[in-house]
This record gives structure tokens, sequence and C-alpha cells, in this order.
């Protein structure tokens, strides 16, 4: 038999002992940020893997030693002054007062040589910067020396890369971790403006971060990624939420406070509401891409590929995945338009859609009618309407065209294989860029054509390589310019993917939220919440 | 009884088997590479690679399900690819939703669904009976989650009574709990109380023309007598049995039900961890699941001999 009193006054302890526990978790008053983010974060190493959600939570934790404002110059962020020699072979970095850890330990230079050499290790730009390497020298705790082998052109805005990956310092136990090896999460340490609270984190529910109380903000003003990181609230939790309709609804509720990635067809929905703003954060935005696979046939015939930049226009590619042109751009700026290396010489003739003269280059290249496997992928609202535009306008040049639709894990699964198109393998498939991640040709991952060690698609070409590397090397900005010029000149006709235009997402907010930094990734330092 | 559960255990096993078998190889057999998920856009082929061996994805698939079933006979689920938590660990961060969930959902269900079963058996032909059909055809004919957005639109947007999403633990707070259970246990609820109101209706139906009812009705019973007493627990075999089976309707619905009403539960935990072929995390759950439908049902079945006694095992 249930004695139903005890049973009652055991529910009663329990619910408030729950109550008590729920006080402790989240402190009355304390002003949160509740943000649905476009992905849940399963991985807190934000040097083993490039997805965004990683470097979003790098922002939080970590803090990098140079950062991009808002006009992309890279200005010193952890680093107090900086001072290259004459003969531009030896790097000098002093960092500020006063930073530390999260367990309280000061932060060194032997941390942040680890730390750039684990980032180096994983990513490209840091790769190519780590080739004119010769040494690092610690001078004291707050200064060291990176000494050059050769002149090197990109130290800064590698230092100070703005996405995937960033250079974010750890402590020096934690850098010295194996870059193939995730960090663990008890290596959560950072010297960033946010704490993140481990114990509070529930993968598939929520990410809890705090205010940092040790942080010591920059006395600039904050701009883009750089300037003071002033953190304006006490609690910042990132709230799992798959449903895009449940998002708005929650939102509209007062349940949550940010939606970073809204759906777009839900946008005029959004404008509507008085209680939510659209907050276009990320200005430049992102660009569509299709990539070759160029070595399989026939894309590794480089006058197939330009006929396919003939052929294609942007405007069908935007109107049929992004609709309104409020939130897209027709751009053939291969380093995205609003840059300072954007330039459209040497596009005229490409991407006018020109389907008569594609199909006569087509016929000078001898293409000889093999179908062309193109992917799709289908679960992914932004992507799964550029490959059926594809397919017409390939289609109206002359290609015969298979398109394959799968998920878009399937996708990325399927484009690493190097088997020929109809043995499992690909010819064509259809991505986005961040426009942050793409802005010179070192950065742009789809620039790189040093053959097997490229990126899917495996384009081999020295030439681009040569002019990647004359880029890396140069320090005069003019130059610089002008060497981005020439390969986009050379790359029109040697192309290794096509520019399909730039769109916007904006991020929705509810109109208490304020603050919010214009910035390739978001962030939430300088953020107010009435 | 005894022995009747003991060789009903003993046969989960070949069942286990065979469902381990035959997820593992699905999941080695589609399209998909976790460690291209895992490396991100950027990663080149090498990257890509590394991981691939890092995962021990590059073994020959009967290497790794011999590695598997070793780890698993040792009571050893393996790591998630994506969390580096041990699945047993995410299993149990994502059971109490899924659980509750459950349970708020049956209740719901049942409370209703027998009741209208009843009444509609005992009112055939009349309106009443009309409408707890059409209202069982609609339960069944509306995706689960159309019914989310619907509940939603109307008791948190408009009325303001109820929170659009999230979980709140039972033990932090226990009417935060209930006000974000009743939604999606109404949303899962309504097929359930279609099927098992269909079925109550039937069975109650089919024994209320037996002799004994009459017999019943002869000696001066009244009505919920005769309903309650003779017709329903007569009817029960049949209701149970549905119940039974509707387990995995609840399983399958559990899916969408989480996502609509963002629960971290196992449902979520399945769609996110197939998203990312997180291998580890599918294989357990899905085999987790099974051992919860076998079980149940052994459970349905031993309460047969509960409401009739000429049932034994």
């Amino acid at each position: 038999m249930i004695d139903v009193r005890k049973s009652v006054a055991a529910l009663a302890v329990a619910v408030s002992v729950g109550g008590l526990m729920g006080a402790i978790a989240a402190p009355a008053g304390a002003q949160t940020i509740k943000a649905v983010m476009h992905s849940d974060v399963k991985i807190l190493d934000p040097i083993w893997t490039t997805a965004y959600i990683q470097r979003n939570f790098g922002y939080m934790v970590w803090d990098t030693l140079f950062a991009m404002d808002e006009k992309f110059d890279v200005k010193p962020q952890m680093v107090d002054k900086y001072d290259v020699s004459a003969d531009k072979l030896t790097w000098s970095f002093t960092l500020r007062d006063g930073l530390v850890w999260s367990d309280g330990k000061p932060v060194t230079s032997d941390d942040c040589i680890a730390s750039i050499k684990r980032w180096a290790a994983r990513d490209s730009m840091g790769q190519k910067m780590l080739g004119s390497v010769a040494g690092f020298e610690k001078v004291d705790d707050k200064t060291f020396k990176m000494k050059m082998k050769e002149p090197y052109g990109l130290v800064l805005q590698s230092l100070g890369k703005p996405s995937s990956n960033v250079p974010f310092m750890m402590p020096k136990q934690t850098a010295e971790t194996d870059p193939n090896t995730q960090i663990k999460v008890e290596d959560v340490i950072g010297s960033g403006p946010f704490l993140f609270i481990a114990k509070e984190w529930k993968p598939g529910e929520k990410v809890v971060f705090t205010k940092n109380p040790a942080y010591k903000p920059r006395a600039e003003p904050a701009s883009g990624l750089a300037g003071g990181k002033v953190v304006k609230v006490d609690r910042v939790e990132w709230i799992a939420m798959p449903d895009s309709q449940t998002q708005i609804a929650a939102l509209q509720n007062g349940e949550i406070d940010m939606i970073e990635q809204p759906s777009t067809d839900l946008l005029p929905l959004l404008a509507k509401d008085k209680n939510v703003k659209l907050v276009e954060f990320n200005p430049l935005g992102n660009q569509y891409v299709m990539r070759f696979n160029q070595i399989q046939k026939p894309f590794d015939n480089a006058k197939i590929r330009h006929a396919v930049m003939v052929a294609f226009g942007q405007e069908d590619f935007l109107k049929a995945t992004i609709g309104d042109s409020k939130y897209y751009k027709v751009c053939k700026a291969v380093f995205i338009c609003g840059t300072p290396l954007a330039s459209e010489e040497g596009m005229a003739d490409v991407l006018n859609q020109n389907a008569a003269k594609a199909k006569e280059l087509l016929k000078e290249a001898g293409y000889d009618g093999t179908p062309i496997v193109l992917l799709q992928s289908t679960d992914l609202q932004v992507l799964t309407n550029l490959a059926p535009v594809a397919k017409s306008q390939l289609e109206a040049a002359g290609f015969k065209v298979d398109m394959q639709s799968s998920d878009w894990q399937s996708v990325v699964a399927r484009r690493v294989k190097k088997d020929a198109p109809d043995k499992g393998g690909w010819n064509l498939m259809l991505t986005s860029w961040v426009a942050a991640d793409i802005l010179n040709p070192v950065m742009a991952g789809f620039f790189n054509a040093s053959c097997d060690k490229a990126m899917f698609g495996w384009p081999c070409d020295e030439q681009i390589e040569k002019m990647r590397d004359g880029y890396a090397k140069e320090s005069d900005p003019a130059k610089q310019k002008q060497i981005a010029i020439d390969l986009q000149k050379y790359w029109v006709d040697h192309p290794t993917h096509v520019i399909l235009g730039q769109w916007y997402q904006p991020a929705v907010l509810r109109t208490s939220l304020d603050g919010m930094m214009v910035a390739p990734a978001p962030v939430f330092w300088n953020m107010t919440k009435k | 009884m005894l022995d009747f559960i003991a060789r009903r255990l003993i046969a989960i096993v070949p069942v286990l088997g065979v469902v381990a078998v035959f997820v593992f190889l699905m999941l080695r057999l589609t399209p998909g590479d976790p460690a291209a998920v895992i490396a991100g856009d950027n990663a080149t082929s090498d990257q890509i690679a590394m991981i691939r061996e890092k995962l021990g994805l590059t073994l020959p698939i009967w290497q790794q399900f011999g590695i598997w079933m070793g780890d698993i006979l040792q009571g050893n689920f393996g790591e998630s690819y994506f969390f580096k938590k041990t699945v047993a660990e995410l299993i149990a961060q994502r059971i109490e939703p899924t659980l509750a969930l459950a349970v708020c959902t049956l209740v719901v269900a049942l409370s209703a669904a027998i009741p209208l079963g009843v009444i509609a058996a005992y009112k055939q032909g009349s309106i009443l009976d009309r409408f707890v059909m059409g209202l069982s055809v609609l339960g069944f004919s509306v995706p689960s989650f159309v019914i989310g957005y619907c509940l939603i639109y109307v008791f948190a947007i408009e009325l303001g009574w109820l929170p659009v999403q999230g979980y709140i633990r039972i033990g932090v707070d226990f009417w935060g709990f209930l006000e974000r259970m009743v939604l999606p246990s109404t949303t899962l609820g309504v097929i359930y109380i279609a099927l098992v109101a269909r079925i109550t209706r039937a069975s109650v139906l089919e024994v209320l023309n037996e002799d004994y009812i009459r017999t019943a009705r002869a000696k001066g019973l009244s009505n919920r007598v005769v309903l309650m007493r003779h017709a329903l627990r007569n009817a029960a075999v049949p209701i149970l049995t549905v119940i039974g089976i509707g387990i995995a309707l609840l399983m399958g619905g559990a899916v969408v039900t989480e996502s609509v009403f963002g629960l971290p539960g196992l449902g979520r935990l399945t769609v996110e961890a197939v998203l990312s072929r997180d291998f580890p995390t599918i294989q357990t759950v899905i085999l987790l699941f099974s051992v919860v439908y076998v079980v149940v049902n052994l459970l349905i079945d031993i309460s047969y001999t509960l409401f009739d006694p000429r049932i034994r095992y």
C-alpha cells in the first residue's frame, strides 16, 4: 500500500529543492540574452574544425592577437605593441598588461607561440605563413618574436584572420594538444570576454556563457571584431532549437531574444512584427559558388570550365534561392563586392548567361556529350534550388546533366571522393562561402590549386599557386591588389570554381536588444538588453 | 508465468542481434562520412582522411562490427564522434525529456481515448459517436507537426497561456515542467487518442452484444457498472494490445514532437545523430528503442492476465 502522505511530502521536498536549484542556475535579475544560433554546439575546439558554430564559440571564450575591424583593417587585440624589422624578417609582439586565463593564470608568450603553432598546423592560411617562418623566440613572458625565412606580407592578416579557422590564443598546455585531436571540455580555458560554464552545457539543449569579470577590454571603441570587447549583459545562453517555425514563435512570444539565421522564407513575416527587428550584422554576406572536380573529365579541360562561366548568369540562382532582391546582390568580383580587393576586371565576357557563346566554346573544346554528375543537396533551404538552376543553364549551353539529389551530409561525404562520377564520384557541386573566408587569394580555399593538397575538386595549376605565393609575400597593399586582379583575370580562363552571386542573412532580434556589432561573425560583446 | 517471462526475455537476445546487424550495415552502406562532417567545409582531403583513420572507419566492416559488438558485450556503448562523451552519458542526459513526454502523452491519451471510445460505443450511431469517430479520422490524418504548430499559435502566441518550447527538469521546477509538457504531450497524444478511441469503441461494441451483458442488465445493474465493470474489462485485451503497438508510434512521434517543441530528448538526439552520421549514437539509440519496444510489449502480454483470468502462461 502506498503511503499517500509520505509521497506528497516527498514531492513537496523535491519541488522545493528543485526550485532552489533553479534559483542557483539563473540568478534573479541577471541580464540574460537567449539566442538561437544556426547550429548546436557539439565540438568545443575551433582549431580542430572549421565549422562556423565553433568559430562563434571561440569568439566568446578566447581572444586573438589581432582582429579585423569594420573597415577590414587589422588592429592589435591582445597585442599591445608590435613592430617589424627593417629587413622584414623579424616580427616582435608584446602582449597587453593584465591578460589572464579564466583559471587565473597570466597569458604568456609561451601560450601564444604554442597557439600559433597549433592553429597553423590546421589552417591553410596558417600553413602558408608557417612555411615562411624560421622560428619563434620568447623574449620574456609578455614579448615574443617570429623570425621569417623571407619577407611575408600576410603576417597581420593571418593572425587577424576573422573566420575559420581563427587563430585563437589558448593556454600552452591546451595548445600543445595534437592538432588532429580535439581539446577536452576541461581545457576550455579562455582569456576572452565570456566564460564558458561547462557544468551547464547540455548538448542539444543549451550552452551557457557568463561575463568574464577578469577580462580587460581595450580602450578603443568596439569595431568589427576589433576594439574594446565590453560585455554589457551578465549571461548569454545559446538555445538549441532546430525547427525554424518554432524559433519564430518563441521569439514572438518573448522566450528568446535573437535568432542568428532565421529562415529566409519567414523574413517578410518578421519584417511586419513591431516587436522584432532584422539586423544585417554581416554586410559582406555570403557567396554562392559551384566547384569543378578537375581530376575528372570533362572539367580537367580549362576551356570547358570557362564555357560554364560563360553559360551562367547569377541572377537566376539568387532569385531561386533567396528571392527578395533586398537580400542578394549580383557581383562579379571574386574577392567580394565592397572589399579592398573587389574588382570586376576581366569579368566582362563571363556570367552573362550567354548560352550561344558557351555552345561554341564547348564545340571548340571537344566536349563529347558525356553526362555530367551534378550534386544537389535537398535539406538545406539556402542551397536546394541552386542545382536545378545550374542544370537548366548547363543544358541550355549543350551539356548533358545528371543531377543527383541527396542530403547535405551525403554531398559532403561524396565531394571528397576521387572516384569516377559514375562510380560514386562527381563533376560539379554547389555550396556557399561566408564572405569573410574568401577576402584574398590565400584565404580563399577554392583558389588553392596545389593538386592533391588542395580542397576537394583538386585543381592543379602552377600559375595560380605562383600568384598566391606572390600575394602572400608582397606587403604593399597596392601591389597586392594588382596581383589579385591579375589572378582574377587568369582565373576567368582557368576557373577552379564559378561565383554565383552574394547573399545576405540578417539576424532577427527583439527590439529590447541593442548594440549588435557589424562583424563577419555574430558576437555578443557591446550588446545591451532593456 | 516465470517460465514465460524468462523465455520472452531470452528471445530479446536474437531480436537485438538482428537489429544490431541491420542498423550497423544500414549505416555503413548508406552514403555519408562522419569524418567529412566533423572536419567542416574548409577541410582538405588529408585532414578528412586523418579523422577517418582516427575514428576507425578505415578498418574492414566486419572488423568494425566485431569491435563494436565486443564493446557492447562489456557494457561499453562507445563514444559519440561529435560530443566526445560516451553514448551512455548522452542517453542518460537525454532520456528524461523523452520519458516525461511518453508518460504525459500516455496519461493525456488514455484519459481521453478510453472514455471517448466507451461513450461512442454506448451511444452507437448517435451524433456523439459520429463526432468522436470524425475526430479520430482527423487525428490519424493530420501530421503531428501541423497539430503542434496550431497548438503553439493558439495557446502560446494568441492566448499566451503556455510557453512555445523548451524543457525544465521535473526536479528543477515542477510547474514549469508541467507547463512545458502540455502542448507536446497533447500534440503527440492526438494520434494515440485516435487509435485507442477507435479500438476501444470497436471492442466495447463487440462486448456489448454478448449474452452476459444482457444478463447483467437484466439483473438491474446500472449502465455505469455494466459499462465499466463488465464491458470495458472484457474489451481490455485488444485495447492493451493496441497501446503496446502504439509505443512504436510514440517513439516515432517523439522525433517530430521533440523537434517542434525544442525538447532535448532522445528523439532529437536521434535526428542530430543521423544528420551528422554519428554512428555509435545512432546504433545505441536504436538498440535502446528496440529493447523498450520488446519490454513494453512483454509487460502488456503479462497485464492480459489481470484483465482476463482465462489467459494463463
